[in-house]
């Protein structure tokens, strides 16, 4: 790891210094690792506060960036491409197999490990990420296939410890339980956003003969326009309120649906 | 996946060169479907022929004689979006909207959509025989689980289903496939593209191993004023038909001038039956007549152990679809046709 860009703000020393007082030369000297991290996320099912944890990741993706992908190549690779692409910003370039889908090379080569590897066969959405700008499969995306693309994935949503207005909808709205599916949902939802500003129609918009200038979601147009992310744990009345909130700025009540 | 070489091309030439070389070569496009196979080693390849970077055929353009040309290799949600599609083929648009998922049609991509295998379990399970995956073995599905299967056009071979949404609103549409091979250029009209399963049910299509899809063409009658498409399955989104309809209407005080009828997740390809689009015909656009070309339609259907239901279901869904195209209103969420 790079000394220098893994290095802590005071804010994050200060962090750090509260919740794993006796890691904190570690960090300070050696950078982040995952122990450090399984630790936090401990702490966090303890009852540690959202946004302390969300500091802690952005340091993580930010760790990440710098981590030395020379060292991360697996022993042997089969027909290997050179892909250069942008990952949440951040120039990549690096040496894959030919079979290796981005979700993969995010997960494994360049230890982005939010998005998520649920069913593999582009049925759950856990995987989705953004590329150039649209939300796609990064499961049925090879990665060989992502030359010259910018790649947005979860971890690169926040702006420093700022939470993307969908972050802080869906943890306001409890808009996940196991969190599995959730970096999947937000990506997800973030692209929604910017599809609905443009006016695109689903299959229950009403008349797609009329051209829209932009389409305020109703929980029917969520629900549609989400389906393409499963939640096993079933949090969906909390997801579309928080992407309700996220559009609309204002607070928006959960809407509860029971069988009559 | 097996080990593959991957190799760019930028051109069709180029790729058609590639492709031309034997067998071994699979082109990949969107990948929703390919990578799919390819992960369970339903498909593999030793060539893999990336055609993204081909700058030609990635638009859809209104030709000068009035007619649509969709790129093959623009995506799905390209398609759906382009302001002609949506103002002129609004079937298009909803058949589009109806299939996968918002993730999938940013990938997927028209020519791809033709392309796509069949979902049938026993395909995808390469532990059992199946016909079209491993031909001379056998179907599992004839007498297996059978509920999604096809009731029309079925052989002894094979009763697979052919998936696709976006394709049924093209056969209801008589769009015309253009194709790229070594020899040049030719067409197919819609209705020909795809094969019934017979006795080479491994065979989905009629596009031969060296050729490409380049473009899709739509007539420039895009019934606009009287359309629906109807998806009845097993969860309200992102999942494939039981059954689909499209219907496109064409409408003079209240006669019907022309009747479009297609329907999807009852055949090996889309279905539609000549025979009672001639009989609506000049008929008024009532329920009465629309039954009857239900009738019509379905007078040939076979059906399997637990797929019986797909019949008068088939039949239903195209009266209501019918109904809904006389006011494409109806087709807001929660209303009702007036039956």
């Amino acid at each position: 790891m790079n000394e220098n860009k893994t290095k802590l703000t005071e804010e994050e020393k200060k962090l750090f210094g509260d919740l794993m007082p006796e890691e904190l030369d570690e960090i300070i000297s050696s950078g982040l690792n995952r122990r450090h991290f399984m630790k936090l996320m401990g702490l966090a099912s303890a009852g540690l506060l959202a946004s302390h944890l969300i500091g802690a990741e952005q340091l993580f993706a930010r760790s990440a960036e710098i981590g030395d992908i020379a060292d991360l190549a697996p022993a042997a690779i089969e027909n290997g491409i050179n892909v250069s692409f942008k990952v949440n910003n951040t120039a990549k370039k690096v040496l894959i197999d030919s079979r290796a889908t981005l979700l993969d090379t995010l997960r494994e080569r360049l230890d982005l490990t939010g998005s998520k590897k649920g069913c593999d066969h582009g049925q759950c959405g856990a995987c989705t990420v953004i590329v150039d700008g649209k939300r796609v499969l990064s499961c049925l995306t090879l990665a060989a296939t992502c030359e010259g693309k910018s790649v947005i994935t979860i971890e690169g949503l926040a702006k420093d410890n700022e939470l993307n207005p969908m972050q802080a909808a869906f943890l306001k709205h409890d808009g996940f339980q196991c969190g599995f599916c959730t970096p999947g949902q937000i990506c997800s939802a973030v692209a929604l956003m910017k599809e609905a500003k443009e006016g695109q129609a689903s299959f229950v918009t009403a008349d797609v003969r009329q051209n829209q200038q932009s389409v305020i979601l109703s929980d029917e147009e969520i629900a549609e326009r989400m389906s393409g992310n499963i939640c096993r744990c079933g949090a969906y009345p909390n997801i579309v309120a928080a992407i309700k909130e996220a559009q609309t700025g204002k607070n928006v009540e959960q809407t509860w649906l029971f069988a009559g | 996946m097996n080990d593959f070489n991957y190799t760019r091309v930028y051109s069709m030439d180029e790729a058609l060169a590639n492709v031309s070389l034997g067998k071994g070569h699979r082109v990949i496009a969107g990948g929703t479907n390919l990578i799919d196979l390819m992960k369970y080693f339903i498909t593999t390849a030793d060539e893999l022929v990336d055609i993204n970077p081909i700058s030609e055929h990635q638009t859809i353009e209104e030709l000068p004689d009035g007619r649509l040309r969709l790129g093959a290799f623009a995506t799905n949600a390209d398609t759906a979006y382009h302001p002609l599609v949506e103002s002129r083929y609004p079937l298009l648009n909803r058949a589009i909207l109806a299939g996968a998922s918002a993730q999938i049609r940013n990938m997927a991509t028209n020519g791809g959509n033709l392309l796509q295998r069949t979902r049938c379990y026993y395909f995808y399970d390469i532990n059992t025989p199946c016909n079209k995956r491993e031909p001379g073995t056998g179907c599992s599905a004839i007498n297996g689980y059978n509920r999604t299967m096809a009731i029309m056009g079925t052989s002894e071979h094979c009763i697979a289903v052919f998936p696709s949404d976006m394709c049924v609103a093209l056969a209801a549409l008589d769009a015309v496939v253009n194709i790229v091979g070594p020899e040049g250029t030719r067409q197919l009209p819609f209705a020909d593209f795809h094969r019934l399963p017979g006795n080479t049910p491994h065979i989905d299509n009629n596009l031969m191993d060296n050729e490409l899809i380049s473009s899709i063409d739509l007539p420039e009658k895009g019934f606009s004023s009287s359309y629906s498409y109807l998806k009845l399955r097993d969860r309200n989104s992102y999942a494939f038909a039981l059954v689909s309809v499209a219907t496109a209407l064409d409408l003079e005080h209240g006669l019907i001038k022309e009747a479009r009828i297609a329907l999807g997740g009852l055949a090996h390809k889309p279905w539609r039956v000549q025979e009672a689009e001639d009989f609506l015909k000049g008929k008024q656009a009532s329920k009465t007549n629309f039954e009857a070309a239900a009738d019509l339609i379905l007078q040939g259907a076979k059906s399997f152990e637990f797929n019986a239901f797909k019949i008068e279901l088939a039949k239903r869904a195209i009266v209501r679809n019918c109904m809904m195209a006389l006011d494409p209103d109806t087709q807001q969420p929660g209303a009702q046709p007036s039956l």
